[in-house]
């Protein structure tokens, strides 16, 4: 057993609390995101499958039905934006349900039980959880050759922008279910419940003009449909499409006849981003 | 600052119309090893949750390091440290990554920490593990780790809840060791639960507790002298046999755990009595110097494993009653 008797008296302090303090709790818990991504080669890989599968396997497979209807686009060009969205989509659930497994094994108490906001903790947790969910967006935005997309700087910092935005206001929907559900079985059966309509809804695999009424005001309620929307004008800005193909596949997000601009798209991602907060910040700030 | 470390007064908390702590008043001096001991379900892990702000009491007030436990959550938390009953690392992490992670929550200056960050595991004797994950730790030096964790940022006060529940017999008695030269090496005060005895005799002051109540606080050594009397357990026919020695020798005897058991001064010479006299036979004899399960016992009646079985049976009947209620 080792001896302690060199060590002399250590004495008492206590730190005080300060806002630096606050940044540095939500550094630590954003890092602690990273290291445990990065050390998991597996869920990087795994999550990743999603993605490639519904680009290359559906995306191929379903182009002998619908090369009419693309105009000469290859199908995969055209599902292409909505992979970008889909990639993030996955991994900030993901993120998210890691607090329900660090409920599960105690290790939500160490960070609940420290002298630091609440708000700082969850706020490290979401911005982790955007981390983590870009750089799978960014592997995502690296195959754009594969599918006749071109690398342009204005593409891939407006796709990555969109992307980071994004993935924080699902981290944030997840971790204010989490607050919630604390059993990762029923975290799981809701996200699943909700992730696969949020994302056919959204219009990532379909254009959202021309729709029944039913579809298409389900499309206008579904958020990532605002997330969607602008990342495919962008790649299709960067496409050089007959006039006609353009007008059908990229029709755009429309309120009655009005072209909802880009900007007010982003805007609605982020305002949701930031009440779905607000609320897990509440949520985890109670006591018994 | 007051050098009272903790003070409770008329502290409760109840659930429902279960009454888990009643009415505690407690003082704990700066500096002291603080022991709580009672059977499960006694009220032991809801106090400290309440000292330590996760549990809001629902009566009575209390102060940590001189500050209230309810109006200065943060300023409590800031000045202690907690060692849960369940294990609270992060497996995925590393030892090191552990500690600097809760350096981060608990604004310990980056400065300082190398220096703490060595010290703290050296005195848990963790430093050539630093490296390896906490997955690959045992259960023993998981719970080093984290006293370890919990002393990271200088408490003044550290809670420790049930420290040595699931360990085996040797791992419990180095954590103990390991205890006893942080105390030397710490300005610390320490406050803990357990429901070991033998655990409890290293504590400077013990504060048995059953049903939610102290029913006894005192140092070992005087617990274990208002005893008094060495405690004799006799194999025989239970019932008879407690009132046969009511009858003959005016003794107040009950029966637990398969044996009756009764007090009596110099227990030794008074057994050959006892076999000249007693009139059923005894089939085994057992006499011992005063234990604090002996405490335990002749302030409640019953032994600790006794307590246990009936805390146990309580909280399933609160249970049954519980969902009753939402039917």
């Amino acid at each position: 057993m080792t001896a302690v008797q060199t060590a002399p008296v250590s004495r008492i302090r206590v730190p005080s609390r300060s806002v630096a303090g606050e940044l540095r709790a939500i550094k630590i818990v954003w890092q602690r995101e990273l290291i445990r991504f990065f050390s998991d080669r597996l869920r990087i890989l795994t999550s990743l499958v999603q993605p490639f599968l519904f680009l290359f396997v559906l995306g191929t497979g379903l182009s002998q039905l619908t090369s009419g209807g693309t105009g000469g686009l290859s199908l995969r060009t055209f599902l292409y934006p909505g992979i970008l969205a889909m990639a993030v989509l996955f991994t900030a659930m993901a993120s998210a349900a890691s607090i329900v497994w660090d409920r599960e094994f105690g290790f939500l108490r160490e960070m609940l039980v420290a002298p630091v906001r609440r708000s700082s903790i969850v706020i490290g947790k979401c911005a982790g959880g955007a981390t983590v969910a870009a750089f799978q967006g960014v592997i995502v935005i690296a195959i754009a050759g594969l599918v006749g997309v071109p690398y342009a700087p204005g593409l891939v910092l407006g796709v990555f922008g969109i992307q980071l935005l994004l993935a924080f206001t699902i981290t944030a929907f997840g971790v204010m279910m989490s607050a919630r559900i604390k059993q990762m079985q029923s975290f799981m059966a809701l996200t699943q419940m909700l992730i696969l309509p949020l994302y056919f809804l959204s219009g990532a695999v379909f254009p959202a003009s021309n729709l029944p009424t039913w579809l298409s005001v389900l499309n206008r309620i579904d958020p990532l449909a605002y997330a969607v929307d602008p990342i495919r004008r962008i790649v299709f800005s960067h496409l050089t499409l007959a006039p006609a193909v353009r007008q059908r596949l990229d029709a755009g997000m429309t309120w009655g006849s009005w072209r909802v601009p880009t900007l007010l798209e982003v805007g609605v991602v982020a305002a949701i981003g930031a009440v779905l907060l607000a609320i897990a910040i509440a949520e985890f700030s109670k006591t018994d | 600052m007051t050098r009272t470390a903790v003070a409770t007064t008329r502290l409760t908390k109840r659930y429902g119309e279960f009454e888990a702590v009643r009415g505690l008043d407690l003082t704990v001096e700066g500096g002291e090893t603080f022991g709580f001991l009672g059977p499960n379900g006694a009220g032991k892990s809801t106090t400290i949750s309440m000292l330590c702000t996760l549990v809001t009491p629902t009566g009575g007030t209390a102060t940590v390091a001189g500050h209230d436990i309810v109006r200065e959550r943060d300023e409590v938390r800031r000045n202690i440290g907690l060692v849960f009953q369940d294990t609270t690392l992060d497996g995925y992490l590393t030892a090191e990554q552990n500690l600097r992670l809760h350096a981060g929550l608990y604004g310990v200056p980056k400065s300082e920490l190398g220096d703490r960050l060595r010290q703290v595991l050296d005195m848990v004797g963790l430093w050539d593990r630093r490296g390896s994950k906490v997955n690959t730790f045992s259960g023993g030096m998981k719970r080093r780790l984290e006293i370890g964790r919990g002393l990271l940022h200088s408490p003044r006060v550290l809670f420790l809840d049930e420290p040595t529940v699931g360990l085996d017999p040797q791992t419990r008695s180095s954590i103990w060791a390991y205890i006893r030269e942080l105390k030397q090496a710490e300005d610390i005060t320490i406050f803990l639960t357990t429901h070991y005895m033998d655990e409890a005799e290293n504590c400077d002051r013990i504060a048995i507790m059953d049903h939610g109540r102290i029913i006894a606080l005192d140092t070992p050594e005087a617990l274990k002298a208002s005893v008094g009397k060495d405690r004799v357990r006799i194999d025989t026919d239970d019932e008879k046999a407690i009132a046969l020695l009511a009858e003959r020798f005016g003794l107040e005897a009950t029966a637990s755990e398969g044996a009756v058991t009764f007090f009596v001064e110099q227990g030794e010479k008074f057994v050959p009595t006892l076999f000249g006299e007693f009139p059923l036979p005894i089939r085994a004899v057992n006499v011992a110097r005063p234990s604090l399960d002996d405490v335990f016992m002749s302030y409640t009646g019953k032994t600790m494993r006794d307590a246990e079985a009936t805390a146990g049976q309580r909280s399933r009947e609160t249970i049954a009653k519980l969902r009753g209620m939402r039917r």
